[in-house]
């Protein structure tokens, strides 16, 4: 194990020490959110939309009123009293009108329209369905095929296209390379929608306390984000909330942010000044807790004649459903898709879409098609060219000499490890012998197959995007010599207490029982954003490595000043302080400790009394993991049915911590991945009604869908403090591809498997037969399945496109011919950025067709030279934050409006518009 | 709306009541009783994780009503530690094994695999695994609950734990 650490000093970092979780969660004795009760506490049931879209004619809510135990029913007149603002993860506001309950219209099923408070939740919900509302149904708009051709679900947003970015016309040199290579491969992936079904659904206690004060108990990722983000959304910055999660069964992304229902039930609870709670129940959770992955791409990817990759292209969409948490596009995707592979040239365009189905929200890895659609293409490419999949990738993956570099995408990049992992993999791996039986099995009409992928992912991610910062941990050891730590790190099951309390028990010197950590409340630890982007382990991690170090530090002086000694000569292991060739001189941690509180005049000059050390750690900017993984798995021939004989990972996850909670975190993952692959499917019929709305439709895996895993830990220690890397999402990522690339592999002497997931017998069956599909419910995408996706660069004559693709009205499209149109003078410019709306004033001198002019920008004002064609407004300039970037502007002045794009490099392009000021 | 009376036994405690006939057991144990550690991942009789021993067979207590309970003997995963502490040879499996991660769904479990365990003739692997397929864990992908019944049932020790 690489576990760091002074001499002689105990070693937790790297050991498989029991949880510190577990003893209370063993016994019943969690308390999740649902087991808080506050005196006076009311109930809340929503009234929700029992169809996709439609217009609200009228709310009747008299006879629910003089329901018995009903103290109040609000609707969104109700609750509007207080202006909520919806923020997403990245704290912005939304891109179309996204309030608290429906209004005047309801644009999907489940959506609330009532928000019902009686004594208890059967009252509640008995009055939920006397709530009387009036209709009128419209049309909904179900997949991505349908937003596409539909007009705009959202009376504010000029088009379906949530969000875009990306190359929207086809790129000469790239079409070139493409054309030039010796092999191209092109496929269209389909993703089914996915619930992250944490076992412990959404819920809420909001207990007011006066007009200044809140008391939030919510199941969430993070007390600390809920805390800014409840209070920028109330508009209330007097208001003193304090959020406390101690147990959260389970999240994966969803309760990232608090949305909707949670906001109702604060506003309302602030309206009513009454503790309220509402737990969310499964059907609810299945129809209207915002969802996950619904996505397609179609990609082409170049290669030569020995199989080295030439050129990829990507064209990618995915459903934003009716209110995303953040309008996305998803340009992770492609900032990933090649990041572990030399590709000399890649082009994408991605677009997120708006429908009539319960909104996008995270889901552990939300870039996660990237490696799916990558992993098994390359196989598909490597079965067609006749190449070893495991020798398409030695050919192409970025190898430790090849680095630091520069991605596809712009990104540099720096310590990975992914060919390092799959030739350790393969040395825990015998393929040959695999062939040999694989072939042997065939001949006895079974059907084994060996998938393999690859990847790498970024983890603990801070400083580049202004939510996802750094990490603080306050440790202090107490007169009685234990040792307490505030983290604003926080479990929803990856036993961050029993990780951080192993590092700070090693750091400082004292023994793994006598840390306690306290996490889960926004008054106690320090801002963070808890549980996203696998960033806990390096950031927490590295925050406890340097405060416990610090905070030995001062032990080691103040005892080295009472006893007299060098510092140099004191340590201090397993909470006992020694003095080198002093035996006499051994003094527990509490002699010092207590000396340390109490008699000031024994501390050295200038040192202040107490034990404690509060650090905030700044990680680099980004820590890579990599992995690969390997699967046996063994497809039924006379059912379709997937078993799973072997799984292995070689994952690089930097120094470990705890190797059982390594190892738990892949497996979850994996785990995940398995339902994506075989049987998870959030679906609705054509009328935009959920048709699995259980969980006895909704497939989750069970024990028996899941094998033993296997692990190679290829680990190097990362750059940041610790060495950790993160790990909490790689198995989500990783997974989908592995089993997808070894159903295939099975399957090979049928035929291609089709690439929509989930695999279900079904599918796998018609391979098997060459019958296809009997229609089912999937005949309802027939444009997605039919690959809408891989039609060529949108045509002008769908309006919608049309405008997306020009950032303004298509008359638009074409620059007035009319030189000489006033450029000169100052513009206000809105600029749409993934992370939303971006405001900017431009000044504008033009002399000829040269132009001069300057930006400003929160950020601060920079100058810029261009050119001025008649109408048209070229430059460039160069960025460094949040990343080092060349922006070009290209606008079209018609007169007093703008409008246009910035090509922002790896980042695609962003619509600008403008208007005189 | 009915009221019925109803008086059972929960973890050896005597309890009484005038209870409705659509309140489940579920939320009888957790809100009237107070044991917590019943949880409710779904209350559709599928996820397994509400499940308590009534009268020594463990039941899905989302789909039963309290009223259903009248008369019996009810134990929660409040009652499996002995009174000193000592964890329950189920809950110490699944602490060595690492078999939970955010402990939604550990109650349930637990309660399925201490009447397995308990039974004059304890459950063998097979048995136990089967007995699994009824609990829905969206944390572990199962491994730490597999070891824990394979240390239960003295079968084999897991394959591979990580090579360094
Ligand atoms: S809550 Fe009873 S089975 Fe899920
Ligand atoms: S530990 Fe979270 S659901 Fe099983």
């Amino acid at each position: 194990m690489n576990a760091p650490g002074g001499i002689g000093a105990a070693r937790y970092i790297g050991e498989r020490m029991p949880r510190k979780e577990d003893g209370r969660l063993l016994t019943g004795r969690g308390t999740y959110v649902d087991d808080v009760v506050v005196p006076g506490m009311l109930h809340v049931a929503f009234a929700r939309s029992p169809m996709a879209r439609g217009r609200i004619v009228s709310i009747d809510t008299t006879m629910a009123k003089a329901m018995p135990g009903v103290h109040a029913v609000l609707t969104e007149a109700d609750l509007a009293r207080i202006p909520v603002t919806l923020l997403s993860f990245f704290m912005m506001p939304m891109e179309v009108e996204t309030t608290l309950l429906a209004r005047d219209r309801v644009a999907y099923v489940g959506d609330p329209v009532a928000l019902i408070v009686a004594t208890d939740r059967y009252l509640a919900e008995d009055a939920a369905g006397a709530v009387m509302v009036e209709y009128d149904e419209e049309t909904p708009v179900v997949t991505i095929a349908d937003a596409r051709a539909a007009p705009p679900i959202h009376p504010d947003a000029a088009s379906n296209v949530a969000a875009t970015m990306g190359e929207d016309e086809p790129n000469p040199d790239l079409e070139r390379a493409l054309r030039g290579a010796a092999h191209v491969v092109e496929r269209t992936l389909t993703h089914q929608r996915i619930s992250q079904s944490p076992m412990e659904t959404r819920g809420v206690v909001s207990a007011p306390q006066g007009d200044e004060e809140l008391t939030l108990y919510i199941t969430c990722q993070s007390p600390s984000v809920i805390a800014r983000s409840v209070a920028l959304s109330l508009g209330m910055p007097d208001l003193s909330i304090r959020v406390i999660a101690k147990d959260v069964g389970g999240s994966f992304g969803l309760k990232n942010t608090p949305w909707r229902e949670e906001l109702a039930v604060i506003a309302a609870s602030l309206i009513l000044q009454r503790p309220l709670k509402w737990i969310e129940d499964r059907l609810e959770n299945l129809i209207s807790a915002n969802q996950a992955r619904e996505q397609e791409m179609t990609l082409r990817i170049g290669f030569d004649a020995e199989g080295k990759l030439v050129a990829s292209h990507c064209d990618y969409g995915i459903n934003n459903g009716a209110y995303p948490q953040g309008a996305d596009a998803n340009v992770a995707v492609h900032a990933f898709l090649w990041a572990a592979y030399k590709m000399p040239a890649y082009g994408f365009l991605t677009r997120g879409w708006y429908t009539n189905t319960v909104g996008l929200a995270a889901y552990r890895g939300p870039w996660a098609m990237e490696s799916y659609g990558r992993e098994v293409l390359l196989d598909i490419a490597a079965r067609e060219m006749g190449i070893d999949p495991i020798e398409i990738r030695r050919k192409n993956l970025v190898t430790r000499a090849d680095q630091p570099c520069m991605t596809a995408f712009g990104m540099p990049l720096e310590d990975i490890t992914p060919a390092d992992c799959l030739e350790k993999l393969l040395r825990h791996f015998d393929v040959g012998a695999f062939r040999a039986e694989q072939a042997e099995a065939r001949k006895a009409g079974r059907y084994l197959g060996l998938g393999f992928a690859v990847y790498i992912e970024p983890t603990g991610t801070a400083g580049s995007m202004p939510v996802m910062t750094g990490e603080t941990v306050s440790v202090r050891i107490e007169p009685n010599g234990k040792v307490q730590a505030m983290l604003g790190t926080h479990s929803q099951g990856h036993g961050t207490a029993t990780t951080m309390a192993q590092v700070i028990a090693e750091e400082l010197g004292v023994r793994y029982e006598d840390v306690n950590v306290f996490e889960g409340d926004s008054s106690r630890g320090g801002y963070g954003p808890g549980a996203a982007g696998s960033r806990q382990g390096v950031i927490g991690g590295g925050a406890a490595v340097k405060a416990a170090s610090l905070l030995r530090d001062k032990v080691k002086q103040v005892a080295a000043h009472v006893l007299n000694a060098s510092p140099d000569a004191v340590t201090l292991e397993r909470g006992t302080i020694r003095v080198a060739g002093a035996e006499e001189m051994t003094r527990s941690l509490r002699e010092i400790a207590e000396i340390a509180y109490g008699e000031p005049a024994r501390l050295p000059h200038g040192v202040g009394t107490g034990l404690e050390v509060t650090y905030r750690y700044d990680p680099p900017p980004v820590t890579f993991t990599s992995a690969a993984h390997a699967a046996i798995v063994e497809v039924d021939g006379d059912t379709g049915f997937v078993k799973i004989k072997r799984w292995i990972s070689s994952e690089d996850c930097g120094v470990m911590i705890n190797p059982a909670v390594v190892e738990g975190q892949i497996a979850g993952g994996l785990a995940q991945a398995i339902g994506t692959v075989l049987l998870e499917e959030f679906h609705y019929d054509e009328r935009g009604n959920p048709t699995t709305a259980t969980y006895k439709d909704y497939l989750l895996p069970t024990i028996f869908d899941v094998p033993d895993f296997e692990y190679v830990h290829a680990n190097t220690p990362s750059q940041a403090a610790g060495g950790f890397r993160g790990v909490g999402e790689g198995g989500a990522i990783i997974g989908p591809p592995t089993l997808v690339n070894a159903i295939a592999d099975a399957l090979a002497p049928f035929g291609e498997i089709p690439l929509d997931l989930p695999l279900t017998p079904a599918k796998l069956l018609a391979v098997i037969t060459g019958k296809p599909l009997s229609p089912q419910h999937h005949a309802a995408h027939p444009a997605a399945a039919a690959g809408d996706a891989a039609a060529p660069a949108p045509t002008p004559d769908d309006p919608g496109i049309a405008a997306v693709l020009a950032g303004v009205e298509p008359e638009r499209i074409d620059p007035p011919t009319a030189a000489g149109a006033a450029v000169d003078g100052t513009w206000k410019l809105v600029m749409a950025t993934p992370m939303g709306p971006q405001e900017m004033t431009a000044r504008f001198a033009t002399d000829g067709t040269t132009l001069m002019g300057a930006l400003e920008s929160p950020e601060g004002s920079q100058e810029f030279a261009g050119t001025a064609e008649g109408p048209n407004l070229r430059w460039e300039m160069k960025v460094t934050k949040p990343m080092p970037v060349t922006l070009k502007y290209d606008l079209t002045v018609t007169g007093d409006t703008l409008a246009g794009k910035c090509k922002m490099g790896m980042f695609g392009s962003a619509k600008v518009s403008g208007e005189r000021a | 709306m009915s009221e019925h009376p109803i008086a059972l036994t929960i973890n050896g405690q005597a309890y009484t009541g005038r209870i409705e006939g659509r309140l489940t057991l579920a939320d009888y144990l957790r809100v009237n009783a107070g044991y917590t550690g019943v949880h409710v991942g779904c209350e559709q009789g599928v996820c397994g994780a509400c499940t308590v021993i009534v009268d020594g067979r463990a039941v899905r207590s989302c789909l039963m009503l309290a009223v259903q309970a009248d008369g019996s003997e009810v134990r929660t995963v409040e009652s499996l530690a002995a009174p000193d502490g000592t964890l329950h040879p189920v809950q110490q499996a699944m602490r060595d094994n690492f078999g939970l991660q955010c402990g939604f769904c550990t109650p349930g479990i637990l309660m399925t695999m201490a009447v397995l365990h308990d039974r004059k003739e304890p459950a063998g692997e097979d048995e136990m695994i089967a007995a699994m397929s009824g609990h829905i864990c969206r944390c572990t992908g199962y491994q730490g609950i597999r070891r824990a019944i394979r240390q239960l049932t003295g079968s084999a020790e897991p394959a591979q734990e990580g090579a360094h």
